[in-house]
């Protein structure tokens, strides 16, 4: 089990070490950033996608380490700024110089070797400590429980397919909690069908890129059931900034019905044909899939539970009626450069197809 | 008398005497640069162009900073933020980085060896338009950039235009052409000043200064310039490929048709890295030059300054995959990088002592160009940590790609490269122009800047920590982010002013500043022996030196450097 190899990985004191350096940095940057300011901003702390908040296994290795290099790190820094402090207020020119050059020193062989050896040292034990954390995460076997996800990139948006479970989704994502001793990693398989994307939920793991022609690979565990915030991190084009992410951790019942759900086809609502026969008629079918009708366009997001998200267009807005309406209508006005066009449909036509939508549970 | 006059009737292209040389109008003095082969010329002609495009780069970076200073703002269109971040990006490596080490080099280095001109000074004033044409082809995609598609557009592919961004499927138009020989063209440029600068190091150094003895900006110089040759042409190569990607239908770059993304990201951190090392060599070359001569110590441990200067250049091209860490390499790949660039540190760390040990026991003077060199010793030591904190490869997996990123990379660009720039600029302004720049004005600019820039780039590495990407158009309110980044905005405000304050600087000084005389710091190295600014032919008669500070052997013959090294 990858888990129980990650928390064995690091010994007690350096644990405890690297955790109270974490704990330091991200206190400063909560007292740095006034909390009133906070408070005007609105801002939900559980919702902040900080990586000094981790809550899976891999981005709790991750912050260890990162104590760690803080910690030797700020410990140089103090070393050395402090001496450069020091020469410029000892060594300044006073006022009552008598104008003679000081002594001059070319060199002193004992003391170069010093701070040669030294931080020669230390880039040793930083590298070997690195080194451990690199081959933890990556070379973490997959075990047989795990979760099996495919996550596909697209301008500008995710598409997230559960291979086992029959189910196509996008933009958000659901995996299960591990805790209570029981481990239910998930394991994500990277690709792009465009160009580079990257995958960062910061609180669940570090970032890996979305490559065209490469399939990458990275897992998440995480320890607490919730909302975590993440978005594309590789520049991809126009809308790079509004390719936002979204993994929900279910409790493994939760994740269970909700992937029961999802595995099944669209439902047939009668009171919404007309509106399900404009989707059809119209290029809909040609970018989006609603599974058990005729589309099953890939280019766009699978539509088939579309109402069980919470949001629309990659995590931009809020999924309502309302919110879908103004979408469909005008996509170029809340992502300029989106690649969905404009249908223009009538008003009439558009109330259809957004009551036919409603019915996507 | 009249055996001249016939001699000019019949050449018909020597009537110059002083009295119509001064009489030239300004077309004359337009047309003596526009033909000029003078090393001293070229070089002051990069640095004006070389700060010109600082200051366009700096109002693209201030319309960025305006733009990301509230969250949800819609003072710029995404298209036009793409545009802007990819062409400051991109201007201020090639349009400003570039011509700035160069024009110091080619001005300081033929004065510092005791050479009257670079040894090809035609090939110089070739590589000088070069790079211009290279910079102008650039900025006229604003204008031409789509081609006959419609209205001009930059590109907006981002610096290092990652493949298949660049594919025809995903940049129509011509705005990415534009961009490719651009480059394509600044980088043989720079390709013709490397090879010249080197030759004449290696050949063209006046008597009793061999090797051990060239001061270390020449030294420094020389290993940039063997950098340059080795880094610029696989970027060229990679240019040349993703153009015949774009025009015949090749498929290097092109993912669609079975290409590698991969592939460019290699060729372009093969260049990308060590061309970091590049630009911020000179710098450590500007600092080598004034902190000995501001601290009135000969510098310490120059051999040692030297050596890790070569580790560093002989490392910096081992260690570009760092920038690739979240690329899905292998966790051997991933470990030999993390390796290679810890180790960078190693020889990073000598350079700050070997500078701590010059000052220590000095008499420091705290002029302007002093003042910018220990803030710059400051940011070394601060961006080297925060670089040791990106190359452990697990860290780097959380902050590659993300504002922490931005801050480290600007540390280097602005806390190294702007404050030496700035620093050489006070330092070297008396030799070039004959006056000092106002050490009172300098020391305004100075803390200006210097507040502006840590308000800024300290700021800016905590959205990195708190989840923000690089390269957002926009973020939404609530993830935390919104104060920190209009405290970096209002920092870029503080150092607009102090870049205005240094503009003023050197307009006033340039007709009104105090007279410098040839030696105003009681320098050492053999540029201050002659006049400033020095005539064209710089030394009447090719100097003798047998130490590293010819001059403090002159100034004090009872102890000449000679006798210790």
């Amino acid at each position: 089990m990858p888990q129980s190899q990650q928390r064995t990985g690091f010994s007690k004191s350096r644990r405890v070490m690297s955790r109270l350096a974490a704990g330091l940095v991200l206190r400063s940057i909560l007292i740095l950033t006034p909390v009133s300011i906070f408070a005007r901003e609105k801002v939900d702390l559980t919702l902040v996608p900080s990586i000094f908040a981790p809550e899976s296994v891999p981005a709790h290795s991750i912050t260890h380490l990162a104590g760690f290099v803080l910690a030797v790190t700020g410990a140089i820094f103090l070393i050395v700024g402090g001496l450069l402090v020091y020469a410029v207020v000892r060594f300044r020119r006073r006022k009552d110089d008598d104008g003679t050059e000081p002594a001059q020193i070319y060199g002193s062989g004992p003391v170069e070797s010093a701070w040669t050896i030294v931080p020669i040292l230390i880039v040793v034990v930083l590298a070997l400590a690195t080194a451990r954390v690199v081959h933890e995460i990556q070379d973490a076997r997959q075990p047989a429980g795990a979760l099996e996800v495919q996550v596909i990139g697209h301008q500008w948006w995710w598409e997230v397919r559960y291979p086992k479970l029959g189910i196509v989704t996008a933009n958000e994502l659901h995996v299960p909690v591990s805790h209570g001793g029981v481990s239910r990693p998930t394991f994500l398989d990277l690709r792009s069908a465009d160009v580079v994307h990257s995958f960062w939920v910061p609180r669940l793991a570090g970032k890996t890129d979305l490559i065209p022609n490469k399939i990458n690979s990275m897992w998440i565990e995480p320890e607490r059931t919730g909302l975590f915030l993440g978005q594309c991190a590789k520049y991809c084009g126009t809308q790079h900034a509004k390719m936002l992410l979204r993994v929900y951790v279910d409790t493994p019942e939760d994740f269970d019905r909700w992937a029961k759900e999802q595995a099944q086809n669209a439902e047939k609502d009668s009171t919404a044909s007309a509106g399900r026969l404009v989707f059809e008629q119209t290029a809909c079918i040609n970018c989006h899939a609603i599974k058990g009708t005729v589309a099953n366009g890939r280019f766009g997001p699978d539509l088939t539970h579309l109402m069980s998200r919470d949001t629309l267009a990659s995590c931009v807005l809020s999924n309502s009626p309302q919110n879908l309406r103004a979408w469909i209508k005008a996509p170029e006005q809340f992502k300029p450069g989106v690649l969905m066009p404009a249908m223009n449909l009538t008003d009439a036509d558009l109330d259809h197809v957004v009551s036919y939508l409603a019915t996507l549970k | 008398m009249s055996a001249i006059a016939k001699t000019d009737e019949i050449s018909g292209s020597t009537a110059l005497d002083p009295t119509t040389a001064q009489n030239k109008n300004v077309f004359d003095h337009i047309h003596s640069w526009l033909v000029t082969v003078d090393h001293k010329k070229l070089g002051l002609m990069y640095i004006m162009y070389g700060l010109f495009f600082f200051v366009v780069a700096g109002i693209e970076a201030a319309l960025i900073r305006i733009q990301l200073a509230v969250p949800n703002n819609h003072f710029l269109p995404p298209q036009i933020f793409n545009q802007l971040f990819t062409m400051h990006g991109t201007t201020m490596v090639f349009l400003v980085g570039m011509p700035l080490i160069f024009g110091f080099a080619n001005y300081l280095v033929p004065l510092m060896i005791g050479a009257r001109d670079l040894a090809f000074p035609r090939l110089n004033a070739f590589g000088f338009w070069l790079s211009v044409l290279g910079g102008l082809l650039l900025y006229f995609s604003f204008i031409g950039g789509e081609g006959m598609t419609g209205a001009g557009s930059a590109p907006d592919v981002g610096w290092f235009a990652y493949a298949p961004l660049t594919a025809k499927a995903f940049s129509k138009g011509h705005s990415t052409d534009y961009w490719i020989l651009g480059v394509l063209i600044g980088g043989f440029g720079s390709v013709a000043t490397a090879v010249n600068v080197i030759s004449t190091i290696l050949c063209m150094r006046c008597r009793g200064m061999t090797l051990t003895k060239m001061p270390l900006l020449v030294w420094l110089n020389l290993i940039m310039c063997g950098m340059v040759l080795l880094a610029v042409t696989p970027l060229t190569a990679a240019q040349i490929m993703l153009l015949l990607d774009r025009f015949v239908g090749s498929h290097f770059f092109d993912t669609q048709a079975g290409g590698s993304a991969t592939l460019w990201m290699h060729f372009f951190w093969i260049f990308g890295h060590p061309e970091v090392y590049i630009l911020v060599i000179p710098a450590f070359a500007i600092a080598s030059e004034i902190i000995p001569v501001f601290s009135r110590k000969a510098i310490f441990g120059y051999p040692a300054m030297v050596g890790a200067t070569i580790a560093i250049a002989f490392v910096s091209m081992s260690v570009w995959a760092h920038h690739m860490f979240t690329i899905g390499m292998t966790s051997a790949g991933n470990t030999f990088f993390v390796v290679s660039t810890m180790t960078v540190g190693i020889p990073t760390g000598i350079k700050i002592f070997n500078w701590l040990g010059t000052m220590w026991g000095g008499k420091l003077r705290f002029e302007t160009p002093m003042l910018f060199s220990i803030a710059f010793v400051f940011h070394l030591l601060i961006m080297g940590l925060t670089g040791i904190m990106l190359s452990a490869a697990p860290f780097n997996w959380q902050l590659n790609a993300s504002y922490f990123v931005v801050a480290h990379f600007h540390y280097v660009l602005v806390g190294a490269i702007v404050f030496m720039i700035f620093a050489g600029t006070y330092y070297w302004f008396p030799k070039a122009t004959g006056r000092l720049l106002s050490d009172r004005l300098g020391k305004w600019h100075f803390w200006l800047f210097l507040i502006g820039f840590h308000m800024t780039f300290d700021t800016m590495h905590l959205p990195g920590v708190l989840g923000m990407p690089r390269r957002i158009y926009t973020y939404e309110a609530g993830r935390g982010w919104g104060t920190l980044n209009l405290i970096c905005t209002l920092g870029a405000a503080v150092q607009g002013v102090a870049v205005l304050v240094f503009v003023c600087n050197i307009l006033g000084s340039i007709r009104k500043g105090q007279r410098a005389g040839a030696d105003p710091w009681d320098a050492w190295t053999l540029e201050w022996s002659t006049s400033s600014p020095p005539p064209e032919y710089n030394f009447a008669e090719i100097p003798i030196v047998r130490s590293r500070r010819p001059l403090w052997d002159i100034k004090h013959p009872t102890d000449p450097d000679w006798k210790y090294e």
